[in-house]
């Protein structure tokens, strides 16, 4: 549980963020995501201490399982797409 | 026809929410969270809510496309044709309809994340916080203690200091009457500022009446108030001086420090009402000095409806309650408290401070980004200071233009032109009066708000925007014309009727 995280898995753990982000069906909501996950996944690569990884690890974690749930609430409740949005043309 | 296609959604979002009770949307996640792929959620159950204006924009395009192929003939050109600004009001086609929202002054987006600390209370915690006798109680009782505790660390205050109420509009009427009115035997003098929010000014002005003398301090041009002038009206017999930290409609910041210096050498009871400050520019209630402090959640991102009141405990500040009853929150505020509102409310104070960072360098950047652009149009001025001020609120006068006019130009970016709860009025803001603005100045000007989650796309969208309808309108104006013309609209004698 405690062990430091492997370099495949905060790989692993970057890719759901970044594709639970972009599930996000608000714009505002989507953007500020992707650009949190990228920052906050940059600003920890430099973290060399295990027993401080393994705490933003799990940490990490739960923010994913929030993500999670919130992206699929953003599916269901859905609203006009912005101005700054393009539409597809159907 | 806008009538029809009005009842034709509705009927489909009906007919949609249907579909929600066959479809579990729960039972959905957990089959699919077991799988690792993210699989996009059946569109079946999905509930559509259309923005307002989109009914009557579609028609006004219908319209002006019929009305276009007219003029087309004649050789004046579609409205379709890009760049063309024919109108004041901008079409893109192939794009979404739904406003730019940058009024964040007013209130912001609730932060997902608060969401989902709240919607556990909505399907299962739903104990009262108040009952001792079950678990029930126990739980919802603890989530509120964390609550708490998150909002007194915002402000490096103790938790038990900190007291839940509806909103700071009920924090400022607690304090502005309950200290007023604890003290009324011995005191008989509050201090407040010109610039104050409108509830703020009522509740002093409402003290008034119950025989109180209130001094409303002017404030210069840059909207900061003179720390000599607030030395010079104090008096044995103040109770109460209360200045806001960030005003809310020109985000001038008041040397908060400094008055609750003053404050504790007199002895006077120091109020700030930090709604539009809390979480977004560094505040501590031991090192200014503060013994009481309005906050608000839904400007922290946090749920509406619910907002907090810092009280002192030691040197103990004392007021009357203006409920009566239970007795909850040390008998400040009696009233059951409603655990979604807290619980949502202390999320959203613990990731004020846990993204304060990130928060800060891209409400500054993207602040910096349209401040420099509007303020490069001519004619265009920055209000309040420039130096003392929350990046998050810019508020721009553009002169020979009318701000009313500017806002229905620009009916796909969401501006206000002052406070919400003025906004209905057309009266201009009273913050820019007290700045010494005119008339014509204060009713030109518009307040962009920026927060979390502006993105750049959108600044840039509205940068562009305004600068061509600023541009389009002044062309319109006879007045703008007679500036060109070197003409001093000050010396016109307009003829009066």
């Amino acid at each position: 549980m405690s062990a430091a995280p492997s370099r495949g898995q905060v790989l692993n753990l970057y890719k759901q963020f970044i594709k639970n982000a972009n599930q996000f069906n608000n714009y505002n909501f989507k953007e500020y995501f992707l650009r949190r996950s990228r920052e906050s996944f940059r600003a920890n690569s430099k973290i060399q201490d295990p027993v401080e990884l393994a705490k933003v690890y799990r940490d990490a974690q739960f923010d994913l399982a929030v993500l999670k749930r919130q992206s699929i609430i953003s599916q269901l409740y859905t609203f006009d797409k912005l101005v700054v949005e393009p539409v597809a043309e159907k | 026809m806008l009538k029809n296609t009005r009842t034709n959604g509705l009927l489909k979002t009906s007919y949609r929410v249907f579909g929600l009770q066959n479809v579990h949307p729960l039972k959905f996640y957990s089959s699919s969270a077991a799988a690792t792929a993210v699989k996009k959620i059946a569109d079946n159950i999905s509930l559509e809510t259309h923005t307002d204006i989109q009914a009557a924009a579609r028609e006004q395009a219908e319209e002006r496309s019929s009305a276009g192929n007219d003029s087309a003939s004649n050789g004046v050109g579609g409205f379709t044709a890009p760049n063309a600004l024919k109108h004041a009001y901008q079409e893109n086609t192939g794009f979404g309809t739904r406003p730019i929202y940058l009024d964040m002054q007013a209130t912001t987006p609730t932060d997902p994340r608060v969401l989902d600390t709240m919607l556990k209370f909505y399907t299962g915690l739903y104990g009262n916080p108040h009952s001792n006798t079950h678990a029930y109680g126990w739980e919802t009782n603890k989530e509120i203690e964390t609550a708490r505790e998150h909002v007194a660390k915002l402000i490096n205050a103790d938790p038990k200091e900190i007291v839940f109420t509806s909103g700071a509009t009920e924090s400022n009427n607690m304090v502005v009457k309950g200290i007023a009115r604890f003290y009324k035997k011995t005191k008989n003098h509050i201090i407040t500022t010109r610039t104050e929010h409108k509830c703020v000014l009522e509740a002093a002005r409402a003290m008034i009446n119950e025989g109180f003398e209130v001094t409303f301090l002017n404030v210069n041009e840059d909207g900061l108030i003179d720390l000599e002038d607030l030395k010079k009206n104090i008096r044995p017999e103040t109770c109460l001086i209360s200045v806001m930290a960030v005003n809310n409609e020109i985000g001038v910041m008041q040397p908060i420090k400094e008055i609750g210096e003053i404050c504790r050498k007199n002895k006077i009871f120091f109020h700030t009402d930090a709604a539009q400050a809390y979480g977004k520019v560094p505040l501590d209630v031991d090192k200014m000095n503060i013994d009481l402090m309005s906050i608000s959640s839904h400007k922290i991102y946090g749920p509406k409806g619910i907002g907090a009141l810092y009280v002192r405990r030691r040197p103990r500040v004392r007021l009357d309650p203006l409920l009566s009853g239970g007795g909850q929150e040390r008998g400040l505020r009696s009233g059951t408290l409603a655990p979604p509102l807290v619980a949502g409310f202390g999320e959203a104070a613990r990731l004020m401070k846990q993204e304060y960072d990130a928060d800060v360098a891209h409400i500054t950047r993207l602040s910096k980004k349209l401040m420099d652009n509007l303020l490069a149009l001519e004619h265009t001025t920055l209000n309040g200071s420039s130096k003392h001020r929350y990046p998050g609120c810019v508020n721009v006068s553009f002169a020979y233009v009318e701000g009313e006019s500017l806002l229905m130009a620009l009916r796909d970016i969401a501006l206000s032109s002052g406070s919400a709860c003025t906004s209905a009025s057309l009266e201009p803001s009273y913050v820019l009066h007290a700045l010494g603005k005119d008339d014509a100045l204060a009713h030109s000007s518009i307040r962009f708000g920026i927060g979390r989650f502006t993105t750049e796309d959108e600044v840039d969208y509205v940068i562009k925007a305004i600068v061509e309808r600023v541009k389009y309108l002044r062309e319109l104006s006879p007045l703008w014309e007679m500036v060109q013309e070197g003409i001093d609209l000050n010396s016109i004698k307009w003829s009066g009727h």
